[in-house]
């Protein structure tokens, strides 16, 4: 409810247009290609959304220059925002270059549930599974461009974590 | 500071898109060449770190080429740059014109070249030039993991009783060309004036070999020699290169409007 003190009812700032709200909600439902349980909102992929009266444009950050993912996350956003009915440019930017701190708090909790250690320091990785420091790194190098590889010396679990970059 | 390459002077530009060549290039074709490593590294978790960092490499390959498409403005898109070449017109160093040739050669010539190419891209953080200096931030992220993991590989070698001649081979053929990395490039100096590069960019070279002293000396490892025709570092481009060139572009070759 906006209030009459509110600026958008003395008509100093325009209300902003109600679609930039349906896009970001619906980029809220798009998911990381290959961790289902993080959206690329809580990945913090999403540098900024600029809504007008006929166009959509979408700015993206790449987590790893040689992700192949990109391309993907790409083609689904513009296919997710196309509901909108105005015309979706995705681009990728390098503007400010993606970390792990732009991870929020659900998107690491969506990592331990898809049993991917979030990043962290080096000595407080915490294994995924019984939450253990007990952890050693097998090595930097994983499955994914994004991912390093750990034991769990407690539940005895091989693990991967999120890379700290 | 400049954030389009169309506010810059053209002889400015013509700098830039060298620069950007000569990084462009240096990582597509290390990228490539240890990518042959996918499925026969000699332990699974080294199969899965070199292609990792082959991976890596060629994202910024694929990231210099598209912003070098824009600075030259030719039509040419960042697939053409990078695959439509003939092999005398790439611009890498001559020390990635070497061979994988066995693990130790590999991680050498990985050693070399990742510890020369993280001077040039602290460097370049300091750049005037903005889309490049985004790019290197970045860059630099990913580059972090690979100087660490093959700086280990080669202090392992290089104690390893085995594996230690082998490492001293590799060191004598690439030896040599370690410093064709960093050598000054013709526009060095028209990329200095325009602040794209810092003005300490062109003693890089000594400033690397100084910092891989205490390693060497630490290994008992002989220092690195000279590197002779610095003005054809990046010329002269080896069998073993024309054979890789052969192989990267072969897809290409069959279907131009291949995708993945």
């Amino acid at each position: 409810m906006v209030s009459a003190m509110h600026p958008f009812a003395l008509g100093l700032v325009p209300a902003p247009d109600p679609t930039e709200a349906r896009a970001r909600t619906i980029l809220a439902g798009v998911h990381d290609p290959e961790i289902p349980t993080v959206s690329i909102v809580d990945l913090g992929l999403v540098h900024d959304v600029q809504v007008t009266r006929d166009h959509i444009t979408v700015e993206l950050l790449p987590t790893f220059l040689g992700c192949p993912a990109l391309d993907l996350i790409r083609s689904t956003v513009a296919d997710a925002l196309a509901v909108l009915g105005r015309p979706v440019d995705v681009e990728f930017t390098f503007a400010v270059p993606w970390t792990t701190e732009r991870l929020t708090p659900r998107g690491r909790d969506g990592l331990k549930a898809a049993g991917i250690a979030p990043p962290a320091d080096a000595g407080n990785v915490r294994c995924p599974y019984c939450d253990s420091a007990q952890v050693i790194m097998d090595s930097a190098f994983g499955p994914t461009l994004c991912r390093s590889l750990f034991y769990c010396r407690d539940c005895r679990q091989p693990f991967e974590q999120f890379k700290t970059v | 500071m400049t954030t389009a390459a169309a506010d810059l002077l053209p002889a400015t530009r013509n700098a830039l898109a060298l620069l950007l060549l000569a990084m462009a290039d240096d990582e597509f074709v290390i990228g490539f060449s240890d990518s042959e490593w996918t499925g026969i590294a000699p332990m699974l978790e080294e199969d899965v770190a070199m292609s990792s960092m082959a991976q890596d490499e060629l994202g910024h390959a694929q990231a210099l080429y598209c912003l070098l498409a824009d600075v030259v403005e030719d039509g040419r898109d960042a697939d053409a740059i990078a695959f439509d070449r003939p092999p005398e017109a790439y611009f890498h160093a001559r020390l990635l014109d070497h061979p994988r040739g066995d693990w130790a050669q590999t991680i050498t010539r990985r050693f070399l070249y990742d510890t020369a190419d993280s001077a040039r891209l602290e460097a370049l953080a300091e750049s005037s030039f903005e889309p490049l200096r985004e790019i290197v931030a970045k860059i630099r992220r990913e580059e972090r993991y690979h100087v660490m993991h093959v700086t280990s590989w080669f202090e392992r070698l290089a104690r390893g009783s085995d594996s230690r001649p082998r490492l001293l081979d590799a060191l004598d053929r690439l030896g040599s060309d370690a410093g064709t990395v960093l050598a000054p490039l013709p526009s060095a100096l028209a990329l200095e004036m325009a602040g794209i590069v810092p003005t300490r960019f062109g003693g890089l070279e000594a400033a690397w070999r100084t910092s891989l002293q205490p390693t060497f000396q630490r290994l008992n490892l002989p220092p690195l020699p000279v590197t002779p025709a610095v003005d054809r570092a990046r010329a002269d481009h080896s069998d073993s290169f024309r054979w890789l060139h052969g192989e990267f572009t072969s897809v290409r070759g069959l279907d131009r409007s291949a995708t993945w």
